[in-house]
């Protein structure tokens, strides 16, 4: 007896069952899939509305398509496209989306690192969070972090470096001529007249140097004894001052008396004043007085006897 | 005394030497006998192969290979076409889709994701020990579920189905080595060969899209916890992985191990029994299943990381 005659063929209900398994299945990895494509184009932000910002280096070694561009950690931007400008320059366009643009305003500088380990960064600062926000299609110029390509300037920083520290470590060389210069200047310092000695270079010098501070104590000595000393300059001096105080109150005094006579020669100039006034009707009556005694004087010549012909004659 | 000499001389040409014809190789095999006069030659094998003996081999290579090519040209014709979408080539299928993969689902299920949470724990604490851990769930995205996953799914297929015709062969299933059918008729391959062929296609990409989307779950409950603080985060970083080129590779790859998976084994047991071949050792076509997997897999490395 065969396999096929042991085993009792399928009921409908169970090829039933069966074919509604294999449904869902199908349903099930239907879904999957089209879910997944779904996830992926979220993840892909195929969804988002983006604008559009440019940012050109000289350099997009290390920037692929699709790298982030970070604030303050947080991804708000996707590179597109890199692409070459007519000048040579790497211009890589990113996608910022909209929701996430605030974050980026005119002030808003950004930084391209290359670490020597991991991949490059796209990073943007933002310090002034009050200015107008970064306009769509804005085109930056990226500034740029690379330690890979720090490192030959450092190196020629520190060979030069080095070179200097050889040149000023030599024997014949500036510092050790600064050296023994200091260890000359010290070895005087620790000498008779010490820090004299340094300065002027010998202790005669030094010494000289002592002997003039003596002759000056001396000479301090005896201009404090004239000055300040009995019957000395001061004294006389603070006399001088008495007298010149009492001098002044005079002066203060006879400043008084002139201020009087000022106030009557004031009061004169207004009399003077007055009189002047007076003097022209005065001047005037004389002249009309002088006139009719002229006009009198002339009467009594024209009659008086010894009047002159004052008519001429022609011969 | 002549007749006596004539039988020891034939009896001596008969035992000097069996030639023994192999597709490479000539050897010659010299038995000793004591009759000899002197000991026998030390003998060689041949150092330059048989020509013709290459030439049958290669041209037997060609042949199976173009009948597995020819083979799954008719049956993905088959398979897309309206005619086959008959109820009983749907009610087979139903039933070959049940034991394929509804028996297997859970448990493949549980495997696989003890597998990608143990993989996905070690990937992740190596990272967070050296100070990378930003790139570990990208490693754990691309080396589970990009990778290993359909890999995986693809060789379990295999194996199960290799195993199911091996030992037990269905009731008017496909023909199996030990009973030859020449030729198969339009209504063999539309109600017998085709519904295997898609439900074990079928199969394998099941089992990489479950396995696969609990592997990124998973990932994410081991990295963030049971929190939704870093689904964004989460899910930027699958966008990254899953970029156009990669989402293409991943379903074009995926298919192609469902599509060797389910036809290559087929293809090689109707070959075998077409040419009335014994059953090897293992399971025929298990050694070009396996080249194929391989070649896809290596081509898709290659397009994604060189």
């Amino acid at each position: 007896m065969s396999d096929n005659a042991e085993i009792p063929p399928p009921s409908p209900t169970e090829i039933a069952r069966v074919e509604r398994r294999a449904v869902a299945l199908l349903v099930l990895v239907t879904a999957l899939v089209l879910g997944f494509l779904l996830y992926v184009m979220v993840a892909r932000g195929v969804f988002e509305s983006t604008q559009q910002l440019v940012l050109v280096a000289d350099d997009s070694e290390g920037v692929i398509v699709g790298m982030d561009l970070t604030f303050s950690g947080f991804p708000i931007g996707r590179v597109r496209r890199i692409e070459l400008d007519p000048q040579g320059k790497a211009r890589m366009v990113i996608d910022v989306p909209r929701k996430d643009a605030h974050w980026l305003r005119t002030s808003s500088i950004f930084t391209m690192e290359r670490g020597m380990v991991g991949e490059t960064r796209l990073r943007a600062f933002s310090g002034i969070l009050e200015d107008p926000p970064l306009p769509e299609n804005a085109e930056r110029t990226v500034l740029r972090g690379d330690t890979n390509a720090e490192i030959p300037r450092i190196v020629a920083s520190a060979r030069t470096l080095l070179e200097n520290l050889e040149a000023m470590t030599a024997s014949e060389s500036s510092l050790n001529t600064s050296l023994a210069h200091l260890r000359t200047v010290t070895e005087r310092l620790s000498g008779r007249y010490g820090l004299l000695t340094a300065a002027l270079g010998s202790e005669d010098q030094a010494q000289k140097i002592i002997a003039t501070l003596d002759h000056t104590n001396a000479l301090l000595k005896k201009a404090d004894q004239r000055v300040f000393g009995a019957n000395g300059v001061m004294d006389e001096t603070q006399a001088a001052v008495v007298q010149l105080t009492a001098m002044l109150k005079d002066v203060r005094a006879s400043l008084q008396k002139v201020d009087a006579v000022l106030v009557e020669a004031q009061a004169v100039g207004a009399n003077a004043r007055v009189a002047s006034t007076d003097l022209g009707a005065l001047r005037a009556e004389v002249e009309v007085s002088l006139r009719k005694v002229g006009q009198l004087v002339d009467e009594v010549n024209r009659k008086w006897p010894f009047a002159r012909d004052t008519q001429l004659k022609l011969p | 005394m002549l007749a006596k000499l004539q039988n020891v001389a034939k009896s001596m040409n008969t035992d000097a030497k069996r030639v023994f014809e192999m597709p490479y190789l000539r050897i010659v095999e010299k038995k000793q006998s004591t009759r000899n006069y002197h000991c026998p030659m030390p003998t060689r094998p041949h150092p330059f192969p048989d020509t013709a003996a290459w030439g049958r081999a290669l041209k037997a290579r060609a042949g199976s290979w173009w009948y597995l090519v020819h083979f799954a040209a008719i049956v993905l014709v088959v398979a897309l076409s309206p005619s086959t979408y008959s109820r009983a080539y749907r009610a087979t299928t139903a039933k070959d889709i049940y034991t394929s993969t509804w028996q297997v689902l859970p448990w493949f299920t549980v495997v696989a994701s003890l597998f990608s949470l143990v993989l996905i724990r070690i990937v992740v604490v190596t990272a967070l020990s050296y100070g990378l851990s930003q790139y570990a769930l990208q490693m754990v995205v691309r080396v589970l579920v990009l990778e290993l996953i359909p890999l995986s799914a693809a060789l379990f297929v295999a194996l199960r189905s290799g195993l199911v015709f091996t030992g037990q062969p269905p009731a008017g299933g496909p023909p199996s080595p030990t009973e030859p059918t020449p030729q198969l008729s339009m209504a063999q391959l539309r109600q017998e060969v085709v519904p295997h062929v898609v439900a074990e296609a079928f199969s394998v990409i099941t089992l990489a899209m479950v396995s696969s989307v609990i592997a990124l779950v998973l990932a994410y409950l081991t990295v963030y916890g049971f929190s939704l603080w870093g689904v964004p985060g989460y899910t930027r970083t699958v966008g990254h992985v899953f970029d156009m080129p990669v989402t293409v590779g991943f379903a074009l790859k995926t298919l192609l191990f469902s599509l060797a998976v389910a036809i290559v084994p087929t293809a090689s047991r109707l070959e075998a029994a077409r040419q009335s071949r014994a059953a090897d050792a293992v399971q025929p076509g298990a050694v070009r299943l396996f080249l194929v997997l391989l070649l896809v897999e290596a081509t898709s490395l290659a397009v994604k990381y060189v």
